[in-house]
């Protein structure tokens, strides 16, 4: 079964979209970390299917994909240890309530 | 021998150098040092003369810079005339060395005394040995200034301070004259050397009026240094210097120097029949009057300086008149003789301490080697055979007969006549008579050993220096030092008659007025007084000068300084109010418009930064949202915009 490249990026904007609005929306600060991965998701599934239907002879879109996933890695190892930090010292994660990066 | 000239001016300079540095760590201050170098300069010379009669002669030179393409030579030349000068001048310096063992003793400024007593004696040496006028004038001054600091020894009276400073400040008007004499002979001969400038004239490169305006200038520095009329004043007041020191810097050496270069620049005097009128006239005035002041002064030095002056105004007549080899004889024998007459002065004086001749008298008994060598020094002066003064003061009164001079040839008969007069009233009135002062007369007493020896020696000098130039030596001198060509005397019985005619004379009438007593001196006086009032006032010409250069000095300074104080003042005054002004009101645009402009910036800064502040919330959703909507709107843009 082969599916059409626009499917396939539709699925890859329907994530986007749902990334997008889940950070913006949502307190909890978790929950704005699960919803990046989300967006850096679709992003791995747009590279993966351009390199797929354009040039599928060369695999650079699966190499781009892996440095995402490691570099979300990462972030997401950082952006927990934050939270961990602002949980011990205000007792809770809502985000619209933490407000110390102003002038 | 006469290669090693250059070591003669060297030994006392190091003397001095020693003197002046080390001398307090010595015995005796270091005079020894001076003596003995002094000393070992005199035999050195005395072998050069030797050499040079033996027909040697030196010129060794080297080159000093160059102005442009003319080459600046500097060194040292040895002929009869220099070698004879090397050894009068040691000569005299090293017996006034001696003489000053004795008189200076337990002096304030002991140490000082010697050493510049060296230092002159080096830089007269050096100017009879220059080679080249810029040579000279560099030990000219030299000597001037030595003059001045030996002078002023006793600087503590203000009188002596004064004599020190008219002496320099008055040769040095005829030293200006003599630079400026000197830089046109540069101009036109190109050199400063002796010899180059005579080939020049002799080439006819040099002539004319800039060779006799060129001469006249250098004699002006001649008549500063030498005294002659009408800068004489200077001299008698010198005599407020220890008397050692008139007697080799004021007799016999440093008032010589300006007779010495006139025989030295000879050369440009010859073809210049204005200039050597001039030499001629200049002294004979300075012979006659100031053998007339010497009548009356009652000061024992006074005599003799005024003395100095009237014998120097001899010699420059006999160059004046052709008579070179004459000029320098005298200068020879005058400075021998003159030296004796001021070292025997100066043993009177430490003797009675006074200098006043009405203070002494009878004193021939009590100091019986300063009175028979003083008699053979005025003996000298006076033109007695057959002591030297004789011998030069007739070959003087030949050359001007033999050259035409006649008014100069009577007015020297007159000039001689006063000399014996003047110096024999000395004589009568220091050794003869009655004491007139019985203090001092009893405490004066015969000079110690080092102060007679040198007397003893010049005396002898005098006696037999004058022959060396005589018949009985076939004419010696002039076949030794002369211009041009030999002059051989031919004795004159007219001229011999006058000449001893103007010492018996004289000799006489002072015999007669103040010995004997025979006419009354006050008569004299009574019937003579505006001659005598102006004869003891010296012409008046202190007075004079005072008047018309001091007064007049000062009245244009005070111009000068009123004008300073009004005129440039006020100037100085005005720009000074105007630039405060001006500063004030730069400050004040300063303090307004620019710092107003600057913090004008800062304000706008601060409040701008007070508003874009509220934009950064610290809620990173809202960051993030305004991320995402300008991606939004930039893609939109970027799509749609065009």
């Amino acid at each position: 079964m082969t599916l059409s490249l626009s499917v396939v990026l539709a699925v890859s904007a329907l994530m986007f979209g749902l990334g997008v609005y889940g950070a913006l929306t949502q307190r909890n600060a978790i929950r704005v970390l699960m919803c990046i991965e989300l967006v850096l998701n679709s992003v791995n599934i747009n590279l993966v299917a351009f390199s797929r239907y354009v040039g599928p002879d060369q695999a650079l879109g699966q190499v781009f994909t892996v440095f995402v996933m490691t570099v979300a890695a990462a972030e997401a190892a950082v952006g927990l240890a934050i939270i961990l930090m602002v949980a011990r010292r205000k007792a809770h994660i809502d985000i619209d309530q933490i407000n110390l990066l102003k002038w | 021998m006469a290669e090693l000239a250059w070591l003669v001016p060297v030994l006392p300079l190091a003397s001095f150098l020693f003197i002046s540095l080390a001398g307090h760590t010595v015995k005796g201050d270091g005079d020894r040092i001076g003596v003995a170098a002094v000393g070992a300069s005199l035999l050195l010379s005395l072998a050069i003369l030797i050499d040079v009669i033996g027909g040697a002669r030196v010129a060794a030179d080297m080159v000093w810079a160059f102005f442009g393409s003319i080459q600046l030579r500097m060194g040292y030349q040895v002929d009869p005339f220099t070698a004879t000068m090397l050894v009068m001048v040691t000569l005299i310096s090293f017996l006034v060395h001696i003489y000053s063992l004795g008189y200076m003793h337990g002096d304030v400024r002991y140490k000082r005394y010697y050493a510049i007593l060296s230092l002159f004696t080096a830089s007269m040496l050096g100017l009879v040995l220059a080679d080249n006028f810029l040579l000279l004038f560099i030990f000219w001054e030299l000597i001037g200034l030595c003059s001045f600091l030996l002078i002023g020894h006793w600087y503590e009276k203000q009188d002596v301070g004064y004599a020190a400073m008219k002496a320099f400040l008055t040769t040095r008007v005829g030293d200006v004259g003599m630079f400026i004499g000197i830089m046109l002979i540069f101009f036109h001969a190109r050199t400063f050397q002796f010899d180059g400038v005579a080939q020049a004239v002799a080439a006819g490169d040099f002539a004319g009026a800039a060779l006799a305006v060129a001469a006249v200038l250098i004699f002006a520095g001649a008549i500063g240094k030498s005294a002659q009329f009408p800068l004489h004043v200077w001299l008698p007041d010198a005599m407020a210097g220890p008397t050692s020191v008139s007697a080799l810097i004021h007799a016999a050496t440093l008032v010589a120097a300006g007779v010495y270069l006139v025989a030295r620049a000879y050369g440009i005097f010859a073809p210049s029949p204005t200039a050597l009128t001039t030499v001629a006239w200049v002294g004979g005035i300075t012979a006659i009057f100031a053998a007339s002041i010497a009548l009356v002064m009652e000061d024992i030095k006074k005599v003799l300086a005024y003395s100095t002056v009237s014998q120097l105004g001899f010699m420059m007549v006999a160059l004046g008149v052709g008579g070179y080899t004459a000029g320098i004889f005298h200068l020879l024998t005058h400075a021998v003789f003159k030296a004796l007459l001021f070292l025997a002065s100066g043993s009177v004086i430490h003797g009675v301490d006074t200098q006043n001749m009405h203070e002494m008298g009878g004193l021939y008994k009590k100091m019986p080697i300063t009175f028979w060598t003083w008699a053979i020094g005025s003996g000298a002066l006076a033109g007695i055979y057959p002591l030297a003064g004789f011998w030069s003061k007739d070959e003087i009164l030949l050359a001007a007969h033999e050259g035409g001079y006649t008014a100069l040839f009577w007015i020297l008969v007159i000039a001689a006549v006063f000399t014996a007069f003047y110096i024999t009233r000395a004589t009568i009135l220091t050794f003869f008579g009655k004491p007139r002062d019985k203090k001092r007369f009893d405490r004066a007493h015969e000079s110690p050993a080092t102060m007679t020896v040198p007397l003893i020696v010049l005396a002898a000098l005098a006696v037999v220096l004058g022959f060396a130039n005589s018949p009985h030596t076939g004419w010696w001198f002039s076949h030794f030092v002369y211009f041009d060509h030999p002059h051989e005397a031919a004795a004159s019985p007219f001229v011999l008659f006058w000449a001893t005619a103007s010492w018996v004379v004289g000799v006489g009438a002072a015999i007669l007025v103040y010995g004997l007593g025979v006419i009354s001196r006050r008569a004299v006086i009574d019937n003579l007084r505006p001659v005598w009032v102006l004869l003891k006032n010296k012409y008046y010409f202190d007075e004079l000068y005072h008047l018309v250069f001091v007064r007049g000095t000062v009245a244009i300074s005070r111009i000068v300084g009123w004008f300073d104080r009004v005129v440039i003042d006020g100037i100085v005054n005005l720009v000074g109010y105007g630039a405060a002004k001006l500063s004030r009101a730069t400050g004040e645009f300063d303090l307004d418009v620019i710092d107003g402009a600057v913090n004008g910036i800062a304000v706008l800064v601060r409040s701008g930064g007070a508003v874009l502040r509220r934009l950064q919330t610290g809620y990173v959703q809202s960051y993030v949202l305004a991320l995402f909507v300008t991606v939004v709107v930039g893609l939109l843009v970027f799509a749609f915009g065009g």
